[in-house]
């Protein structure tokens, strides 16, 4: 049995993007905040804290969920992967952030982090959407300048080349 | 907004979890998904002095199927059961209710047994479990009892759960209606429902409707529905029963114009 006193910092070890870290927490700490603070990851953006602008939103054991509604212990030992593990590391974007650069899908790119990861999630389980499951899935997220039209034509491009190679242009 | 310190407990069995509720009683929280809970927190809405985290409990993440009902255990999320295979055959209720609970990303963490706990009178599980006429199973060292859903749902955020039980699982007997429906009102697709109206027909033509958001917890009544103009004066004459409440979102009196509007569409949908 895992037990913390409120008052007492523990040590949580966790495996983000690939590599194994640790930081000192208390149990109220949330993973948005350990993640940011705690681990330095400060791709992840923290909007409203209460799980409804999806800003935070990261994969737990490869599924979306909202890092401010997780306590950094809550993830203890779990695969973490964020908006850091998407580009490659000389810096090439995914397909999936290509489509949103391409189509002008973020402006100030604020909620773009948590759009990107739920999607990652999403269309992993479901290659072929709909604009109508892309449509439900995006509403878990607050846009608040580019507006949502040019984030789903991202979404279905990707969604639409996912069994044929993506054409350069 | 974050929590004000509490001590955080993950027990590997329910026998650790119920001596701890044992211990420390209604001081304690159960941290499943944390969806309803650590908003609560994070707004400080609410204290704990301790949570105690169910989340990674196998012996409570299974959802069974024998031939009376279906148990869905407490650490089960929203979205597992959403993907269970056989839902929309045998539980079309439910598979046309989920969808509405929350968002993809609440779903993939919130429970299905923690929202039925928390018992938000405009959520949709507890309308669901309603009209299923389920229950939720309890267990304390005392012992185990089920409570049907009519009596564990007494009001807002309010439950007949004693402060040292935990919900272990919830059942849905298997339904014999043979068309159903569920709609709500909502801000914003996912957010909680202004209402929520759901709509279930039996074999013999009986229609039974349930609505949430109008009462501190789901209400059920079954309505002669012979035609489209006997079904409108039952469904009138139950919103002025229920009165309904004002909130920020609405008035009661728009809360009762929408049950007559939406509870007239999903009659009609299953009247067919």
């Amino acid at each position: 049995m895992r037990a913390v006193k409120g008052d007492q910092k523990t040590r949580i070890a966790l495996t983000l993007n690939g590599r194994k870290l640790a930081a000192e927490a208390e149990p109220r700490l949330l993973l948005s905040d350990f993640l940011r603070h705690g681990l330095g990851a400060t791709g992840t953006h923290v909007g409203c804290e209460h799980g409804v602008c999806g800003a935070c939103t990261v994969l737990i054991d490869g599924v979306a969920v909202r890092s401010c509604l997780t306590l950094a212990v809550q993830a203890e030992g779990r695969e973490v992967r964020t908006v850091e593990s998407l580009a490659a590391p000389d810096g090439a974007l995914n397909p999936l952030q290509a489509a949103f650069r391409d189509h002008h899908a973020l402006q100030c790119g604020f909620c773009t982090p948590g759009i990107l990861m739920s999607f990652t999630d999403f269309l992993a389980r479901n290659p072929q959407p709909s604009e109508a499951q892309i449509r439900e899935v995006l509403s878990g997220h607050l846009c608040r300048c580019t507006g949502y039209a040019n984030i789903v034509e991202a979404i279905k491009e990707v969604a639409s080349s996912s069994h044929a190679p993506r054409s350069e242009g | 907004m974050k929590p004000r310190p509490f001590d955080y407990v993950r027990p590997d069995t329910v026998e650790e979890v119920l001596a701890l509720l044992a211990e420390h009683g209604d001081e304690a929280r159960i941290l499943a998904g944390g969806q309803s809970l650590i908003p609560m927190l994070n707004l400080r809405l609410i204290e704990a002095a301790v949570l105690i985290d169910i989340s990674r409990l196998a012996e409570l993440d299974t959802i069974r199927s024998d031939g009376g009902a279906l148990e869905v255990g407490a650490a089960v999320t929203q979205n597992k059961l959403m993907a269970w295979p056989d839902l929309a055959r045998d539980f079309a209720l439910l598979a046309a209710g989920l969808p509405f609970v929350g968002h993809f990303q609440t779903r993939n963490k919130g429970t299905v047994c923690g929202s039925i706990a928390h018992a938000d009178p405009s959520s949709e599980l507890p309308l669901l479990l309603a009209m299923y006429a389920g229950e939720v199973v309890l267990r304390s060292q005392r012992g185990t009892r089920a409570v049907p859903a009519e009596d564990f749902h007494k009001d807002m955020l309010t439950t007949a759960r004693e402060a040292d039980e935990l919900v272990v699982t919830v059942r849905f007997p298997h339904p014999s209606d043979r068309r159903v429906a569920f709609r709500e009102i909502a801000r914003r697709h996912g957010d909680f429902a202004i209402i929520a109206v759901a709509a279930a027909a039996g074999a013999n033509g009986a229609v039974t409707l349930g609505v949430g958001g109008m009462a501190g917890r789901p209400m059920t009544r079954a309505i002669a529905a012979r035609d489209a103009a006997s079904a409108a004066d039952a469904i009138g004459q139950w919103a002025e029963e229920l009165e309904g409440y004002d909130d920020l979102h609405a008035s009661a009196a728009m809360r009762r114009d929408m049950l007559r509007k939406l509870a007239a569409n999903v009659v009609a949908e299953v009247a067919q």
